[in-house]
Formats: structure tokens, C-alpha cells, sequence
């Protein structure tokens, strides 16, 4: 009995220690400077200064304090709740945004074994898509229970959006599945730290480069940020699903965004960049394991930095240019590389 | 005559929308190298710091213009808030001792957030009594009722007009600005 509770202990306190040292400080800490650095970021890309006011005293750390100054003015702003006769629903609305996209990073595997995972489960990728999918409620009740006629035209184009792309992103990811015949993340993570011919690492991306810009982009679009934002489309409807939201119900589901911006990339990263391998490194040496964890999510931030340009640098799309890519040209592709996937991995088997 | 529209007839490899975003990606990031680097690119001007010089003919706030006295110049017409589009001036009239002067405002509100500072207020003065040349933004404020401008508020920002009118004190000088510099019309 007592040997029983210690190896419970054991667990619950190795799974607080990896959900503090990943979740919490990479993942939320990611996010947070992502709210500074997606304002600053695109000030610079526009030729603007952008925000640069906060200080304290004459420290003004080129706008970095906004950070602080953020969550101060959020908490302190006038919480309000629009006329609806769905009040619970509004409040919730946020709260269901925001856990799907923190809870799927138990299943992501940021350096070698069993120690980097918190939850290792066979069906990994399942369960990403399964969580992940849910995100969509949090925006389509949010959108409802503000009872405004601009948060409705925005919900209601969300949901067919994401539920459309939801099917590509999907068949897009079974190429990977079938190459290395597994949905667990930590297999297709270390499978990845082969070398093909001998120089060339086995990633994902290298298998399957169509697969990760279909993945790329379907993702983008689940997280509705430009150019995928219809839903939002500040220029035709406000501020689209969110319009009613404000202080922290708000800061709630923009963080929320930011965190699946994070997820976006260490997912990508899983599949398709190598996960945490590093080719040509092999060992338990602890300086490996540091070096891979620091691959990781130096990686992961490169995928970041990308949908953060790719946020900045594309127009949005009208709302019917992304239904139409979303069902006439993404899933065929991905339906065609899939096709092309069990081609050529049949013949490589019989050869 | 009829205005021709040239078609851009873009080819596959543009529409197929791949190529196109790898360059506009290269160009932003090129863009942010240089700003992160250099300013000379960067367009921002910081506001309260920086100010562009208003034209000539911005209508800021509203300001009551004042006789010689430096009583006010309104007569209580009403033409101003029967002008005005958003109805947002109210004022109530009062007698004056001088018989020459018909009638003065005892109480002269803009609703400042109503106002759409179109400027046919000072369009319809029959006595160059209102003005929105004072150069001023609607400075922000936490309650609706700080935004209704009283006659004491607008005449605040008055000076002496120099048309002429009716009245005792008749007389011409030199017109000042709010903002010292030259109202010309
Ligand atoms: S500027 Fe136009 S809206 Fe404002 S008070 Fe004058 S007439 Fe009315
Ligand atoms: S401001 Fe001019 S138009 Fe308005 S009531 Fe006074 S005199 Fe008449």
C-alpha cells in the first residue's frame, strides 16, 4: 500500500515538474512574449515603431514592459457582458477556447523518451486532433452568447471554416502515419532521427513536403489568423466573434490563440521537422539530451516565426476563396498524396 | 470617356499563390531586417511627442468669440443650433441691460460627442460668435458630462473678433487666436 501511494506521488509530482518546466514556462511563456512580439514584430515589418510607451521610470526596454502592462490593463478594464440571454455561456466561452489548446500539450514529446512527454499514449496524434477540434466550440458559443448580429456572421463563418479544414489537416497527417506506421508521437519523433542514405535526416518534411505545407496552411486556417481571419475581419464586422469580449474575457482568447500558434509549431515540429532529433546525434549523454531539448524548441520557435510573417505578409482571403481552397484544392491534394504516399510505399515494399 | 480597365491576367505559377508567398515573405522579413537595423524606413510619427502641423482650415473644438468687453459676441440667434446636423447645441437666451444688444446666451452647450465638427455653426453665425478654428482636439474625458462644453469652456479659448457688430461697445482690434497663429479665411 504505502509502496503503491509513493509510486503515485512519484508520478503526479514528475508530471507537475514537466507540465511547470514545459507547458507552463515554454509554452505560456512563448505565448506571453508573443503578445508583445506579434505588435512589435509587424510594426517593424511595416515601417512603424510600434508599442513603446510602457515604462517604468525612464526603462522603457524598446516596449518589452508591455508584457507587464498588459495583463494590469486587462484585469483593471471594465469586464462587460453584452444584453444576452446567455450570460453563462458568454463567461464559459473563453474558458473553452483556452483549455483544448493548453491541454494538447501533454502529448508532445520535447526531447528523448518517456521523461520529455508528459502523458505518453499510443494514440498521440488522436488525441491532438481530438482536443484541438474542440477549440472550435469555444469561438462558435462565444460568438453565439454575445448576442450581436456582427459576433454571429463571425461565428458562423468559423465554424464551417475550421470544421472544413479540420477534414484536410486530417488526411493531410495520414501520409506521415503510414511512412512510419505509427501515431505515437515520441515513435514518429525518434524514427525521424535516422538518416536517409546516410545524409540526409529522415524527417517528415523530407517524406512529405506537400503534407507539411497542407499542414501548414489547414493550420493557420484552424487557428483563424490572417490570412484565414474572416471570422474576425476587423474591416467588414467589427471584430467579427470576439467583438462583445473584453478585458480578460478577451485576453483569455487571445492567448488562447497565441498558445495554438506554440502548438501549431511544436506539432509541426513533431511530424515534420524531426521533432526533437538532432541528425548525426545519437546518446544519453545529458549535453545530448539538452542539446535535442534546445533543438526542439528552437524549432518549434522557427515554425512560430513563420506563421507570425505569414500572419503579417498575406491579405486576407474572402470568405469563399477559403471554402473553395479548403474543399476544391486542399483536400484533393492531400487526398492525391496520400494516394501517391501508398504508391510508392507498396512498391518500396515489394522491392 | 470611358475609363479602361487594364485586366492583369496573372499566369498559373502566380495564381497557384506557392511562389508568390515565399517572395512576399522575403520581403517582409527583408523589410524588418532593415527597420530592426536602421530607421531610416520607419514612417511612425510619435504623437504626443511629435505633432504634424494642422492645416489651416481644421476644425477643432469649438470656442466663443468675445467683443472688445470680452463679453461674448453671441446673440442668442439660435441660427447655430437650428444649423446644426446633430443637434447638438442647446441655448437659452437672456436679456441685456444695453439696448443696442438684443440678446445674449445664459447658457450655450455643445455636446461634444454628438458633435460631428462639421462646421456649419460657424457657417450660419450672423456675428463670427463661434468658431472651430481653435486648434484644439476634444480632449478625452471619463464621464459623458465633461464632454458637454459650457459657455464659460468655449469662451475660454475666444478672443476678440474684429468684425464689426451691433452694440455699445463697438469698436475694431486686432483679432488674436487661440493658438496665435492667423485664422485667414
Ligand atoms: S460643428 Fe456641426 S455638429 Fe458641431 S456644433 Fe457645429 S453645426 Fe453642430
Ligand atoms: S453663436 Fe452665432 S449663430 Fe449661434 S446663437 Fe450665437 S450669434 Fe447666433
Amino acid at each position: 500500500m504505502h509502496l503503491v501511494d509513493n509510486v503515485l506521488l512519484n508520478i503526479v509530482l514528475m508530471t507537475l515538474v514537466k507540465f511547470a518546466g514545459f507547458v507552463l514556462a515554454f509554452v505560456m511563456g512563448t505565448a506571453t512574449v508573443l503578445t508583445w512580439a506579434e505588435r512589435k514584430y509587424s510594426a517593424l515589418l511595416q515601417n512603424r515603431i510600434g508599442p513603446n510607451r510602457a515604462n517604468i521610470g525612464s526603462i522603457r526596454a524598446g516596449g518589452l514592459l508591455h508584457m507587464l502592462a498588459d495583463p494590469i490593463k486587462m484585469l483593471t478594464k471594465e469586464d462587460f457582458v453584452p444584453n444576452t440571454p446567455n450570460p453563462i455561456l458568454f463567461r464559459l466561452a473563453p474558458l473553452m477556447a483556452f483549455v483544448p489548446a493548453l491541454v494538447v500539450f501533454a502529448v508532445i514529446p520535447f526531447g528523448p523518451g518517456e521523461t520529455f512527454q508528459i502523458s505518453n499514449t499510443s494514440l498521440g496524434i488522436l488525441f491532438i486532433f481530438a482536443i484541438s477540434s474542440l477549440n472550435v466550440y469555444g469561438a462558435v458559443i462565444g460568438a453565439w452568447a454575445s448576442n450581436n448580429k456582427w459576433s454571429l456572421i463571425g461565428g458562423l463563418r468559423i465554424s464551417a471554416q475550421m470544421i472544413s479544414y479540420e477534414v484536410a489537416i486530417g488526411l493531410s497527417l495520414c501520409g506521415i502515419f503510414m511512412i512510419y506506421g505509427s501515431l505515437d508521437l515520441q515513435d514518429i519523433a525518434t524514427r525521424q532521427g535516422e538518416l536517409l542514405w546516410g545524409f540526409i535526416p529522415a524527417w517528415g518534411i523530407v517524406y512529405q513536403p506537400v503534407a507539411f505545407v497542407l499542414y501548414l496552411t489547414c493550420a493557420i486556417a484552424e487557428n483563424k489568423r490572417a490570412p484565414f481571419d474572416v471570422g474576425e475581419a476587423e474591416a467588414e464586422l467589427t471584430a467579427g466573434w470576439w467583438t462583445e469580449y473584453s478585458a480578460m474575457g478577451f485576453a483569455v482568447f487571445a492567448l488562447s490563440e497565441f498558445i495554438e500558434i506554440v502548438l501549431i509549431g511544436c506539432v509541426g515540429t513533431t511530424l515534420f521537422l524531426g521533432g526533437w532529433t538532432i541528425p548525426g546525434l545519437h546518446g544519453d549523454a545529458w549535453w545530448i539530451v539538452v542539446l535535442e531539448i534546445g533543438g526542439f524548441l528552437f524549432k518549434s520557435l522557427f515554425l512560430v516565426w513563420l506563421q507570425m510573417t505569414l500572419r503579417w505578409t498575406l491579405p486576407r482571403f474572402r470568405y469563399d476563396q477559403i471554402m473553395r481552397l479548403g474543399w476544391r484544392i486542399m483536400l484533393p491534394i492531400a487526398l492525391l498524396n496520400l494516394v501517391v504516399t501508398g504508391i510508392v510505399l507498396t512498391f518500396i515494399e515489394r522491392a | 470617356m470611358a475609363k479602361v480597365v487594364n485586366r492583369l491576367h496573372p499566369d498559373f505559377a502566380t495564381q497557384s499563390y506557392v511562389i508568390e508567398v515565399f517572395k512576399g515573405v522575403a520581403l517582409t522579413t527583408r523589410q524588418f531586417a532593415r527597420n530592426l537595423f536602421a530607421r531610416k524606413d520607419i514612417v511612425t510619427v510619435q504623437y504626443p511627442d511629435d505633432r504634424r502641423p494642422y492645416t489651416p482650415r481644421f476644425r477643432g473644438k469649438h470656442r466663443l468669440m468675445l467683443r472688445d468687453d470680452k463679453s461674448v459676441r453671441c446673440v442668442a440667434c439660435m441660427l447655430c443650433a437650428t444649423a446644426c446636423p446633430a443637434n447638438c447645441i442647446t441655448i437659452l437666451a437672456r436679456e441685456v441691460d444695453d439696448p443696442t444688444i438684443e440678446k445674449a446666451p445664459s447658457a450655450f452647450d455643445i455636446d461634444l460627442l454628438k458633435c460631428i465638427y462639421c462646421g456649419f455653426c460657424e457657417e450660419a453665425c450672423p456675428c463670427d460668435a463661434i468658431r472651430l478654428d481653435s486648434g484644439v482636439h476634444t480632449i478625452p474625458s471619463y464621464t459623458r458630462r465633461d464632454q458637454k462644453a459650457g459657455v464659460i469652456n468655449l469662451m475660454s479659448l475666444g478672443s476678440v473678433s474684429i468684425a464689426s457688430q451691433g452694440g455699445e461697445h463697438r469698436a475694431h482690434s486686432h483679432e488674436g487666436t487661440a493658438h496665435g497663429r492667423s485664422s485667414g479665411h
